[in-house]
């Protein structure tokens, strides 16, 4: 092949074929291993009855019919909902607003930069075990603020009214990765664009609303997506704070102060490890499929009406 | 002319130094409350029990208690956890880092029909969310007994994650194909030029990459939380919860292990903060 060189094009065009598909082969493996299987299987297992210790046993959707009268799954998806709009704007709203103040050609912006980063990083159970320390309700750093402050002092992890409240708090905590993201979608605004809203007589509020955050709209729309999948997923730092507020064990299927914190992904991880109803988690993972495949195929509708990708 | 320029109504060049000092004022404010939380977890990790739970809360600790960290490593096998949790990170980061640049240099330069279908299928596989794969990828490991060993962290890393591989072509699609063309003359096969002119030419990218990895890995908890059962194959993620269940009013040893498991973080921010941006806006912006 490499003799013949330019002469037979259809032998390189195979050669090419195949160097492209020996250097994908990682990939193709993988996803047939660690995807397309398990996906099958587990449209498989969500139509039986499966503890992992038998075979698992065909019951057609009996799983799904179970779970919509069971209680605890409608909380879980209520919870999850809630997080959803609740934490996502707030995230996004903060992660623009510590941008859009680094972009004013800010003195020390790269040690700003840093302190603002920085929180994103730090590894989920050290993060989640310094916020069970500072909304400790007695010896905390947040009540202790409050309390010299003379104002109300929640139970914050104890209190089903201020459980996920105090998730959004420690979520925004976290919010460096999506303002470096702002950061850099509002560097790459031309500056042109500000100088003839300036001569035309646009003043700053005017030229945020008109050029920046239309500009930006794109990295706004992915951001919501992609924080609205997170969000669905929630796991990690409600297991970290219920096992750290009630105290309960490895294997504990606890949701928190009346279930609050019982997140979908949460209760979904009981019923598979705790209950071992690998059936129900199975029907319960396909459900989060489909809500996630809807909710972005409807934001892919709506981003007609106000995402501009411009004209490059 | 030149005095129109503070001219105007209600004196522009005022207002705006006042709109400036203003953001500074509150860029401070929201960096203060931003470090907080760091600076309470170190005033705690170095105060006495008794110190700790006394009000009102102290920032200072009125004398530096260092025994916390002493006990955070000694009273949970740390450096068993530290091996462990660095076995499985450089483990991901070397399979993550090779396979991913393999499938985004398959996709990018490579001419071949397949990459046209294989990158979108490649990227909508993000959106399926870990808890589809999650049951089905247990009932296979716990099969093949491979569960209770860090087979199942690491593996996967070794064929390629989205992610990765759309960083990755991202940076390669500006190195310029001429360079390519050259080789291909000379008789160069792919995985030469992969290996001898790709993966030097996109050091930065791998870079990115490789720490995105290290850090996914170093912070994981579910995946250790499913796999790992026997205390001495524990990460740090999964022995600091352990640790928490059992020692859960310490609040000194915990906040110095929490201290002790963040510090490697932060100083591979500062030694490759220009990775880090770099494959943040890569990967966030062109969705």
């Amino acid at each position: 092949m490499k003799r013949n060189g330019s002469k037979s094009s259809t032998q390189s065009a195979r050669g090419q074929t195949g160097a492209g598909l020996l250097f994908a082969l990682p990939w193709i493996i993988g996803f047939l291993a660690f995807g397309l299987y398990p996906i099958c299987m587990s449209f498989y297992y969500s139509m039986t009855d499966f503890n992992i210790f038998q075979a698992p046993k065909w019951v057609g959707l009996a799983n799904y019919t179970e779970l919509l009268s069971d209680e605890k799954f409608y909380k879980s998806l209520w919870n999850t909902i809630y997080m959803v709009i609740l934490a996502t704007p707030i995230d996004l709203l903060i992660g623009l607003l510590l941008a859009v103040l680094l972009n004013q050609k800010i003195r020390g912006l790269p040690v700003f930069r840093t302190i603002f980063y920085l929180p994103s990083i730090v590894p989920i159970v050290a993060s989640s075990l310094l916020w069970l320390w500072i909304l400790n309700p007695q010896y905390g750093l947040l009540n202790g603020l409050l309390k010299t402050l003379g104002v109300y002092q929640p139970n914050w992890l104890m209190d089903p009214r201020f459980t996920k409240p105090s998730l959004v708090i420690m979520g925004v905590w976290g919010v460096g990765n999506i303002m470096i993201i702002f950061l850099a979608s509002l560097q790459d605004v031309p500056r042109s664009y500000y100088e003839a809203a300036e001569i035309d007589g646009a003043n700053a509020v005017q030229r945020f609303f008109h050029i920046t955050l239309p500009s930006i709209s794109p990295v706004i729309f992915f951001q919501l997506v992609m924080g609205i999948i997170g969000c669905f997923q929630y796991f990690t730092q409600a297991y970290l704070l219920i096992g750290g507020s009630t105290g309960g064990g490895l294997n504990g299927t606890s949701g928190g102060a009346e279930n609050s914190m019982l997140f979908y992904a949460l209760y979904l991880f009981h019923n598979a490890f705790g209950y071992f109803k690998m059936g129900k988690a199975s029907a319960m993972a396909w459900i989060l499929f489909v809500i996630v495949l809807v909710v972005t195929a409807v934001l892919f509708k709506t981003q007609d009406k106000w995402v501009s990708y411009g004209d490059q | 002319m030149v005095t129109s320029k503070s001219g105007g109504k209600g004196n522009p060049q005022i207002g705006r130094t006042a709109a400036k000092i203003a953001a500074y004022v509150l860029t401070v404010a929201c960096a203060v409350v931003f470090v907080f939380p760091f600076l309470w977890m170190l005033s705690t990790s170095l105060k006495t029990q008794q110190e700790i739970y006394s009000f009102p809360p102290t920032l200072f600790p009125h004398k530096v208690y260092w025994n916390n960290y002493f006990l955070a490593v000694t009273k949970m096998p740390f450096l068993r956890y530290t091996w462990n949790t660095v076995a499985i990170s450089v483990l991901c980061v070397v399979g993550q880092v090779l396979s991913s640049a393999m499938v985004a240099y398959s996709v990018s330069k490579i001419k071949w029909k397949g990459s046209k279908v294989l990158f979108p299928v490649i990227i909508s596989t993000m959106m399926i969310p870990m808890q589809v794969t999650m049951i089905p990828l247990y009932i296979i490991y716990n099969k093949l007994g491979l569960v209770g060993t860090i087979v199942p962290l690491t593996l996967p890393a070794f064929f390629g994650g989205a992610y990765y591989i759309f960083l990755m072509r991202q940076f390669f699609k500006t190195i310029p194909d001429a360079l390519f063309e050259a080789a291909k003359i000379d008789g160069a096969r792919e995985t030469m030029i992969f290996f001898r002119i790709l993966l030097p030419l996109s050091r930065p990218v791998l870079a990115s990459v490789a720490i995105f990895t290290f850090l996914a890995s170093w912070s994981d908890f579910l995946g250790p939380l499913l796999y790992l059962n026997k205390q001495e194959q524990y990460t740090l993620s999964l022995g600091l919860q352990a640790f928490m269940q059992e020692h859960y009013v310490e609040w000194g040893p915990l906040m110095a292990a929490s201290a002790i498991f963040t510090v490697p973080i932060v100083i591979l921010f500062f030694f490759a903060q220009s990775y880090f941006i770099e494959g943040i806006t890569v990967t966030g912006m062109k969705g």
